[in-house]
């Protein structure tokens, strides 16, 4: 195991390098000069110089390259052009939003899409599986800014039981620790202002995590189907066990590697989705802040905001693969 | 005598066989008896009959204005309401087919013809070009696809053409794994081997050969991509980096509806509803199609 998990760790350094050198072109492959495209048209002739020679970009693009990629081994993410800060600086925060909407929507993805997808399987052909199935399928087809809209409109208009956007009351502002709101909230004992960042959560979070919910009720009803065809499930019942213990204790570990490999490409989907519901419910997490950056063409936050992302996703992976070859040992030998 | 007994078996056996029936043919049988699928194909069907159709079709013009008729909820004049323009919101859903499909198909067609090209380089090739171009595939695929559209119009600039561009190249390295993949099973068969040893050149074997017989998984695949290209287009439009005003792309009618939620709630309905159906049935068609063509691949 721990040589397959050195491996598969070095497998991930020439990715990530080759994601920085893609994000580090993203800022060159802009038509005509960078800077002037910055600044604007109306921008001077020593603006537009100034900006070149702070980007870097008067000189030859290995120097630009390697001097970048030693920055960001310094954990040096460039400065904001729109606010002047260093973007390490200001990115936690946004990032700590994204985390908390993105861990919700993924607890609340895998506990009632796994669920759906044994009962499903459980009760094959029943109306649950029928009902579960064409949600299941809606809901792979549903757009999640519609989804969104729909939820604020339903629940925060109409029926007003949750807030329509943002991420606190800003009556009650919370003084943040780890910007985790919901830690927090918890940390510091305060169960009121603990409720207004759940119901806060609630909206985005189902939102986004209605896809993956989705995805991972489909996969997980079809390998548990597969799974309780096998003859040793056939044999556990004849032994007279329950159903309930053939399914959760025998069935479920061996249909969970597909499962646990969605989990891990769904979170890639979850982040990039992320972007489309901060947009919609004014969450002010790593999407907005890219979203935001692009409006200002502040390139040096969209490129490290990418970069990061991207990078959190890469690790994701890495960890759900190490994951299934814990569980399933069929795949540290065969790779 | 036996061969008298051979002239007595009657002819009406031999003829009985039955003719022998290509893969297309079985996988349409197979096809029309998948209920969803056929729903599938008719909700597809509907969507591309209401783009062709569109000037026919739909009862105001795609930009008529009346701001008289601001926000007016769904009536028998305005089946699906108006905009915060005046506009006749059927009428720009009608003409946002032509919009969404449009990208949908090319931005894949564009996914399909590159992934295809270094598939089959990397597939057949092999050694480092196969190294490089995996490789290449495998940093892309290391970006959240939404995320590299996003980076590669604020690139470009944010345009519908942009988009269809950004979307083309981020579904690129899903086709190309799946070509090399199935290149490489297929350069083992015998009849590659045979068609080497006569002397055929590469490009024949690449192109008269290999390709043909990939083509199952890409149109399996090239379905389903479709429908997700369509959902990426919108949300590029809706996040303002796709379709630009005036211009009735579903997404950027979804984000302009926004404002508008507490006073007219059907501007944000209908826009919505007609994209989720319309991936629905690429959705279900894609599946259907990969049950009757590819059995393999089913999940």
């Amino acid at each position: 195991m721990f040589s397959y998990t050195l491996r598969r760790v070095f497998m991930v350094i020439p990715v990530l390098l080759g994601m920085s050198l893609v994000v580090f072109f993203m800022i060159r492959a802009i038509p005509g000069n960078p800077a002037q495209v910055i600044l604007g048209q109306k921008a001077t002739k020593e603006a537009v110089e100034a900006l070149t020679h702070k980007l870097g970009l008067d000189q030859p693009w290995y120097i630009q390259y390697i001097k970048y990629l030693g920055g960001l081994l310094k954990g040096d993410l460039g400065e904001s052009i729109r606010t002047g800060t260093a973007v390490s600086q200001e990115i936690w925060p946004y990032l700590a939003a994204t985390l908390e909407l993105s861990l919700a929507a993924m607890v609340i993805a895998v506990v009632i899409g796994v669920n759906a997808g044994i009962i499903s399987a459980w009760f094959q052909n029943s109306w649950f599986d029928y009902i579960a199935m064409i949600l299941a399928l809606i809901g792979v087809s549903m757009p999640i800014f519609w989804l969104g809209l729909m939820e604020q409109w339903a629940f925060a208009i109409q029926l007003d039981w949750l807030p329509t956007s943002g991420r606190e009351d800003v009556r009650n502002p919370i003084e943040p620790i780890t910007h985790l709101y919901l830690v927090d909230t918890l940390l510091q004992g305060n169960t009121e202002q603990f409720m207004q960042v759940l119901q806060h959560l609630i909206l985005p979070s189902v939102a986004l995590a209605t896809i993956p919910m989705a995805i991972i009720a489909r996969i997980t009803r079809s390998s548990m189907l597969e799974v309780m065809k096998s003859d040793y499930i056939r044999t556990a019942r004849a032994k007279g066990l329950s159903m309930f213990w053939v399914v959760y204790k025998h069935s479920l570990k061996n249909a969970i590697i597909p499962v646990l490999t969605v989990i891990g490409l769904q979170t890639g989907l979850l982040l990039g989705g992320a972007i489309l519901t901060e947009t919609i419910f004014s969450w002010p997490g790593i999407g907005r802040y890219i979203y935001e950056a692009i409006g200002y063409r502040d390139y040096p936050v969209i490129q490290s905001g990418i970069l990061i992302v991207a990078t959190i996703f890469i690790f994701i992976n890495l960890i759900v693969d190490l994951l299934y070859a814990a569980i399933d040992p069929r795949i540290k030998y065969n790779s | 005598m036996a061969e008298l007994a051979r002239n007595q078996v009657p002819l009406s056996t031999v003829q009985k066989q039955e003719e022998p029936v290509s893969l297309w043919q079985e996988g349409w049988r197979s096809f029309k008896k998948n209920k969803m699928a056929l729903v599938g194909t008719g909700i597809v069907s509907f969507f591309i009959l209401l783009a062709v159709l569109a000037p026919l079709i739909a009862p105001y013009g795609i930009n008529e204005q009346n701001l008289s008729l601001r926000l007016q909820p769904p009536s028998s004049e305005h089946l699906f309401g108006t905009d915060d323009f005046g506009r006749d919101i059927l009428s720009r859903v009608i003409y946002g087919a032509r919009i969404s499909l449009w990208v949908g198909f090319f931005s894949v067609l564009g996914s399909v013809v590159a992934g295809s090209l270094l598939g089959i380089i990397a597939g057949y090739y092999g050694r480092w070009i196969d190294g490089v171009i995996s490789r290449i595939f495998d940093i892309m695929l290391a970006f959240p696809s939404i995320l590299l559209a996003i980076g590669i119009v604020a690139v470009l600039g944010p345009s519908l053409q942009n988009a269809l561009i950004a979307i083309a190249v981020i579904n690129i390295p899903n086709f190309g794994r799946l070509i090399r993949s199935r290149v490489l099973s297929i350069k083992q068969e015998e009849y590659i081997m045979a068609a080497k040893a006569i002397g055929m050149s590469d490009m024949r074997i690449l192109f008269h050969h290999i390709l043909p017989n990939s083509m199952t998984p890409i149109i399996v695949q090239g379905t389903l991509a479709i429908a997700t290209a369509i959902i990426e287009a919108a949300a590029l439009g809706f996040l303002g980096l796709g379709a630009q005003p005036p211009n009735p792309e579903w997404g950027k009618m979804l984000a302009d509806s926004k404002d508008f939620l507490t006073q007219a709630p059907w501007t944000m309905f209908f826009p919505g509803l007609a994209i989720m159906l319309t991936v629905l049935g690429f959705n279900l068609m894609g599946d259907g199609l990969r049950d009757a063509l590819d059995p393999r691949m089913k999940s």
